[in-house]
């Protein structure tokens, strides 16, 4: 194109600009907030002006640094993308039925959510579990419950996730051990397990010991599993706990990476090369309303972490650089009035996972703000996956909104704002220094507080609680899933037994190697498997933890 | 009014979901209240022996982990124990309507839902508590 044609045609722009404006300024708009969902203004349109993209340095090809545009080269024309949906409750009998009718209906990986007891380290029969055992998830106190759980599913061929952090690493070495029992060969283990507990403290709030001992379990983790378990995630660095806690989409992106950056200057500092693994970090996100934030803040994860890995912490291997994550559509987004219309919410938040280039996706059912989902409402949930996957064609390309002024220019505000957290962190010493602060815990209250007066005050709609309501929306007709009271029961006798059945003395021997180790800086993963086959129970292990490195006590930030 | 309602809110058991919690905390305090939050993974016992220390004319539980039915009798319990039977029993959280209607028949104040208003939790508070001090002052 001639120099004059150019000069022609910025002219057209401009004049187009100039008539735009105009007609805009004249116009009548909405009375409403012209805002993301994380409350940061947005223009009426987006134009060239509005991007300074260089093609190479930002976006590159899907596969090739900084994958902005994705991990893979192929992204899912080679495979789609794993549907995962997590799954738990009452007994582990009760949840191995779920997983096999799960598998049944097409879902490629399993799950786990685990009840409060086994989140926080307690057995099922301990004081402190009265009443809360099976009920948001399953109840795992032994080896011999995750062999019921994972009875007739072959370990070697089925990945599994494991939503869990403070005791991660012992309902690791149950899984690790229960995979012996079935003559599965450590090494051939593919799966995660979240053992995040940074964002514990934050976001989530379960926990077991205080976060020096906790991350030195981690590394342990790490360490071993490189050697023995190397196709195992070792950790999921989850920003899902911090979204659905309150937090914008800023917050999430820049907590969640602060979080994984420090795992990453823990691993070295305990002696291991970054690239020996960096590439089993998972990373978790959640999937909310905000259409083209979520997108760009999918982008933007995977373009901060490529360049940190390899620009700061001096990774080779690319796969070190390279962000691979799990998507769940937005608990919180779910409302209690109207369920049926959550099936719409989670279908466009799961397209936008898909959008942003997830490797895994769970999208929630219906019913989960009035109790765990039945079957019925999982299967929808399962099949609003199938639909994308299957009909929409939208899997053929990769990062399609790349190059989009909008999609851009949300993407480098997010990356702008994530750096200023990452600096106001690094101010208050790190991340750890920042969670005792309660600097981290402050800033998602306040989003989360910011949000719902938003809602109260009617500037952010959701659709029948401030707008469109029904009056008939108190009585819902959906059913609901209740957990027997019979399952504690049957927790309680179990565990008996297995007291009763195991070799005591070999029992107690396990856990005072498990004592001497912590003492003594030896690998914890290691002897929590040998416990495990010995049958010590989850209670047992954690309260030689929580004796010898002191329960964790949260800041008070109200 | 001169008198100030003072309110604990509480998160009973092993449940970390504590936005909720913190929100209404915050919320409560803007309409004037004097509020307490026990923070995480407290037993009912020792809510209850907040709840008689700092002397509180409200207690707020809020439950997200299924065990409701299990946790306000308990907290009862706790409180009546402790002589402290009169205080204003109310809370919120994943607790399906039947559960809430049954707790609410047992005498338990009104329980709060998911897309609830936080200012309709407030002003059914300041309501209810004037009314019982309006019949406090009349039998006194």
């Amino acid at each position: 194109m001639s120099d004059i044609k150019l000069a022609a045609e910025r002219g057209k722009v401009s004049d187009a600009r100039k008539v735009w404006e105009e007609a805009f300024q004249k116009a009548r708009l909405r009375d409403a907030e012209f805002t993301t969902i994380s409350g940061a203004s947005l223009k009426p349109v987006y134009g060239p002006d509005d991007v300074d993209l260089d093609h190479d340095r930002d976006l590159g090809y899907p596969g090739t640094f900084p994958f902005t545009r994705g991990p893979h080269p192929t992204m899912y024309r080679g495979r789609l993308w794993t549907m995962r949906q997590f799954a738990g409750f009452g007994s582990a009998q009760q949840t191995n039925e779920r997983f096999k009718f799960l598998l049944d209906h097409g879902q490629t990986g399993l799950s786990v959510a685990f009840d409060f007891p086994t989140l926080m380290g307690y057995d099922s029969d301990d004081e402190v579990s009265l009443g809360e055992v099976g009920q948001v998830g399953v109840a795992i106190s032994s080896l011999a419950d995750m062999e019921t759980l994972m009875s007739g599913i072959p370990m070697d061929r089925v990945s599994t996730s494991m939503t869990i952090n403070g005791p991660a690493p012992i309902l690791l070495a149950f899984y690790i051990a229960c995979g012996e029992k079935q003559g599965v060969d450590p090494a051939k283990l593919r799966g995660t397990v979240q053992n995040d507990i940074l964002k514990e403290y934050q976001a989530q709030h379960a926990w077991l010991v205080g976060a020096e001992p906790a991350l030195r379990m981690i590394t342990d983790v790490m360490e071993y599993c490189s050697e023995h378990v190397p196709l195992w995630n070792t950790i999921s660095i989850s920003g899902y706990h911090i979204r659905e806690a309150g937090s914008t989409a800023a917050q999430e992106l820049a907590f969640t990476l602060a979080n994984g950056m420090e795992y990453v200057r823990r691993g070295v500092a305990a002696g291991m090369d970054v690239d020996a693994f960096a590439p089993r970090l998972s990373f978790f996100f959640d999937a909310h309303l905000d259409f083209f934030e979520e997108i760009a803040k999918f982008r933007a994860a995977r373009r901060i972490w490529a360049r940190k890995l390899r620009d700061e912490f001096g990774a080779k291997d690319p796969r070190s650089w390279m962000i691979r994550f799990h998507t769940q559509t937005a608990g919180v987004s779910l409302t209690a009035q109207q369920p049926e219309n959550n099936i719409v919410r989670t279908a466009l938040e799961a397209l936008s996972a898909v959008l942003g280039g997830t490797q895994s996706l769970h999208t929630n059912s219906m019913d989960e703000t009035l109790a765990l989902p039945t079957e019925k409402a999982v299967k929808i949930a399962l099949r609003t996956q199938q639909v994308i996957a299957e009909e929409t064609e939208v899997a053929h390309v990769a990062d399609p909104l790349a190059g989009s002024y909008f999609v851009e220019a949300q993407t480098k505000r997010l990356e702008d704002e994530a750096e200023a957290y990452f600096r106001e962190i690094e101010k208050r010493g790190g991340v750890v220094p920042a969670i005792e602060a309660g600097y981290i815990q402050r800033e998602i209250h306040h989003s989360a507080l910011a949000y719902q007066l938003a809602v109260e005050k009617g500037t952010k709609k959701v659709v029948g609680v401030n707008t469109y309501v029904e009056a008939l929306d108190a009585k819902p007709e959906i059913d609901i899933l209740r957990i027997d009271p019979a399952v504690e029961e049957a927790q309680r006798a179990g565990l008996v037994a297995l007291r009763g059945k195991r070799d005591a003395l070999g029992a107690r021997r396990e856990l005072d190697a498990i004592r001497e180790a912590c003492r003594s800086g030896d690998n914890l993963l290691e002897r929590f498997i040998a416990a495990a086959h010995a049958y010590c129970t989850l209670g047992e292990i954690a309260n030689v933890l929580r004796a010898e490195f002191g329960e964790y006590k949260e800041p008070m930030i109200l | 009014m001169a008198r100030k309602i003072r309110v604990l809110i509480g998160k009973p058991g092993l449940d970390g979901h504590d936005r909720g919690a913190k929100t209404i905390a915050a919320v409560l305090r803007d309409h004037g209240m004097e509020v307490i939050y026990t923070g995480l993974h407290q037993t009912p016992g020792m809510i209850a022996e907040t709840a008689l220390q700092e002397d509180v004319d409200v207690v707020g539980l809020s439950i997200l982990s299924g065990a409701h039915m299990t946790l306000f009798p308990r907290v009862r319990a706790e409180l009546e124990k402790r002589g402290m039977g009169h205080v204003l029993l109310t809370g919120g959280g994943i607790i399906p309507q039947e559960d809430s209607e049954a707790l609410e028949k047992e005498g338990f104040g009104k329980l709060f839902g998911p897309g609830t208003r936080t200012e309709d939790i407030a002003l059914w508070i300041q309501s209810t508590m004037e009314d019982r001090w309006k019949n406090e002052e009349i039998q006194a």
